[in-house]
């Protein structure tokens, strides 16, 4: 049975911090970023030349389309463009 | 969804595309992700965030395949983990692998299990005591500063910390630390 007592409690209740705000914003706006990114991909997918522009610098590419270039949605869009 | 939702209806709201759904499970798992990685891992403050990105990318890519919805915080843990793994091996950074002592690694996720178990019950309390505790313990902020901030004379912040602690630990009076509450698993995680 558990036995917290107040020093326990406080101990416990400290060891889980806040992570930074901008973190977990970016975090949230996922989804957004991922329709945003569906909407690169049809475009990239439908014009060959933006396809270029697109896959020589994924990180500009994002920025462009307003999306931050987080490393997950770098790799993300990576594979989606070279599958 | 009324009051504070069960891990399971913020997954049953994710997969409906409810982006509330979504704020409030990042929301609700993010000190638990950033914990593992900055102090069960040790991780540097960049490699963390990427994991912490990693982490959440990974959360909606495959919530569709999460076998059972109120698995979501092992599941989240054990991913969290791999994320760290994977990260100091692609560092190359074979040293500090070695360093990294799994054992002492998983006795610390397990002690954040706990912690955030813990910190689900203040979800039951009032939103001056959820604030209080949290200035106080997860902030570090001085008695003074809490109470310039609530408005609240600092000479009563210690003893508004010991209620509120009291109404904290009474939701676990009786129940065994591995049982289940509504949003607080402490059981093993498994991916």
């Amino acid at each position: 049975m558990t036995a917290y007592n107040e020093e326990r409690l406080g101990e416990l209740l400290g060891r889980l911090p806040a992570a930074p705000a901008g973190w977990v914003a970016a975090a949230q706006q996922l989804p957004i970023a991922r329709a945003q990114l569906d909407t690169l991909v049809e475009r990239a997918e439908a014009d060959a030349a933006f396809r270029a522009t697109v896959v020589a610098d994924l990180e500009r590419a994002l920025l462009a389309a307003g999306v931050e270039p987080k490393p997950a949605l770098v790799d993300h869009l990576r594979k989606r463009l070279t599958a | 969804m009324e009051g504070t939702p069960s891990d399971a209806e913020l997954v049953a709201g994710c997969r409906n595309g409810d982006q509330k759904a979504w704020n409030e499970l990042v929301e609700r798992f993010s000190r638990y992700v950033y914990a593992i990685s900055t102090q069960a891992f040790r991780l540097s403050e960049h490699d963390a965030e990427d994991v912490f990105q990693e982490v959440f990318t990974r959360v909606y890519e495959r919530l569709p395949s999460l076998r059972s919805d109120d698995a979501i915080r092992p599941w989240i843990g054990q991913m969290t983990r791999n994320c760290c793994l994977d990260r100091i091996r692609a560092g190359g950074r074979e040293v500090v692998l070695e360093e990294v002592d799994e054992v002492e690694a998983n006795d610390e996720i397990a002690e954040l299990d706990e912690a955030f178990a813990v910190r689900q019950g203040l979800a039951n309390l009032t939103e001056e005591c959820r604030e209080v505790l949290d200035r106080f313990f997860c902030r570090d902020e001085s008695y003074r500063t809490i109470g310039d901030e609530l408005g609240i004379p600092p000479g009563t912040i210690a003893s508004r910390i010991s209620r509120c602690l009291d109404k904290l630990r009474a939701q676990f009076l009786g129940r065994d630390s591995n049982s289940d509450g509504r949003n607080a698993t402490t059981s093993p995680s498994t991916e």
